[in-house]
């Protein structure tokens, strides 16, 4: 067990070495730190369901110097978003804006919990009426 | 009888999505957010001619295609011999963007498999890829004479999907006119 441990902990710690992006883009902590955050936010489009972070096709590389390049520029998140959002669609961006098209998929879930909540209601409210014996809760957990 | 409805329609309601879910041809392929649009502008020095640049200005007031590929693309070659005929039998000017490639094998492939490009600019960075919101080679961009994008088209062309998706947009396009 304990040999196992060690083996698994020697795993993890060179995990890391393995990631794609390693070198720092920017001497600024703060610039940064919005790098590191924006490139695991993108999709890489070529290899979907992975960040260009974790991706090392060229698109994702590209599209990390492209991001570089706006930071140093000076520019916005939101600027690099839509730089992003012009050329690819929403569906760069692993967390979609809260603008017009997106805004069902924020407030979906939302409405399927109010309704799933006024559907116990009304099922308990229904249930509550019924008479108490033996056959009609039998009859009303079949239900 | 009724409270059987509700649970029917939720479940026919889920078939309806999944059907569609399934049946939507590729799921990786993007709708394009130039469809409509303006097409990016671009300058590139040409792939024969490294002092000569090709770019938006050459495109202006001609209907043409706009073709994104690379030797490294497997898929462009498979649709490199359509390309051929439609330049051959001069259906339509094409101007290539060879796209994260090395010069040497570009030109190499042009005069191997023969060459359909009025030109072809070369972006060996991938920063014209990106502006057009390229992800994959080939891609091909019909681009109508005032320079918007009438349709994109992910992976390689053929001669159906041509006449199915291209013809009847350049006819109306010129109509336009």
């Amino acid at each position: 067990m304990k040999r196992f441990l060690i083996l698994i902990s020697a795993m993890l710690a060179v995990a890391p070495v393995a990631a794609i992006d390693t070198g720092k883009a920017f001497d600024d902590p703060e610039l940064q730190a919005r790098y590191d955050k924006m490139i695991s936010e993108v999709r890489c489009l070529k290899c979907q369901n992975q960040s260009i972070k974790d991706s090392n096709v060229f698109l994702a590389s590209d599209l990390r110097r492209e991001i570089r390049r706006l930071i140093a520029e000076g520019k916005t998140d939101a600027e690099i978003q839509d730089f992003l959002v012009t050329r690819y669609g929403e569906f760069a961006l692993y967390r979609p804006r809260t603008t017009g098209k997106t805004l069902i998929l924020w407030i979906a879930p939302f409405l399927l919990v109010l309704f799933g909540v006024f559907a116990m209601f009304r099922i308990l409210r229904h249930r509550m009426s019924m008479p108490i014996d033996d056959d009609a809760v039998k009859s009303g957990g079949a239900e | 009888m009724s409270r059987y409805v509700l649970p029917l329609v939720a479940v026919v309601t889920l078939i309806v999505f999944l059907v569609i879910g399934l049946t939507r041809g590729d799921p990786r392929a993007l709708p394009s957010p130039f469809i409509g649009k303006p097409a990016p502008q671009f300058e590139l020095p040409t792939l024969k001619d490294p002092s000569a640049t090709v770019g938006s200005s050459d495109l202006a007031g001609q209907v043409v295609l706009v073709n994104v590929w690379a030797t490294w693309c497997v898929q462009c070659r498979v649709e490199h011999q359509f390309l051929l005929d439609l330049a051959s039998k001069g259906e339509i000017p094409i101007y290539g963007i060879n796209w994260r490639d090395t010069r040497p094998e570009a030109l190499r492939w042009l005069q191997q498999l023969g060459d359909p490009y009025v030109a072809s600019g070369f972006d060996v960075d991938g920063v014209v890829g990106i502006d057009w919101g390229v992800y994959g080679a080939p891609e091909s961009f019909l681009v109508s004479a005032d320079g918007v994008v009438l349709f994109k088209q992910l992976g390689p062309l053929n001669r159906q999907i041509w006449e199915r998706d291209f013809v009847p947009l350049i006819a109306s396009s010129g109509a336009a006119q």
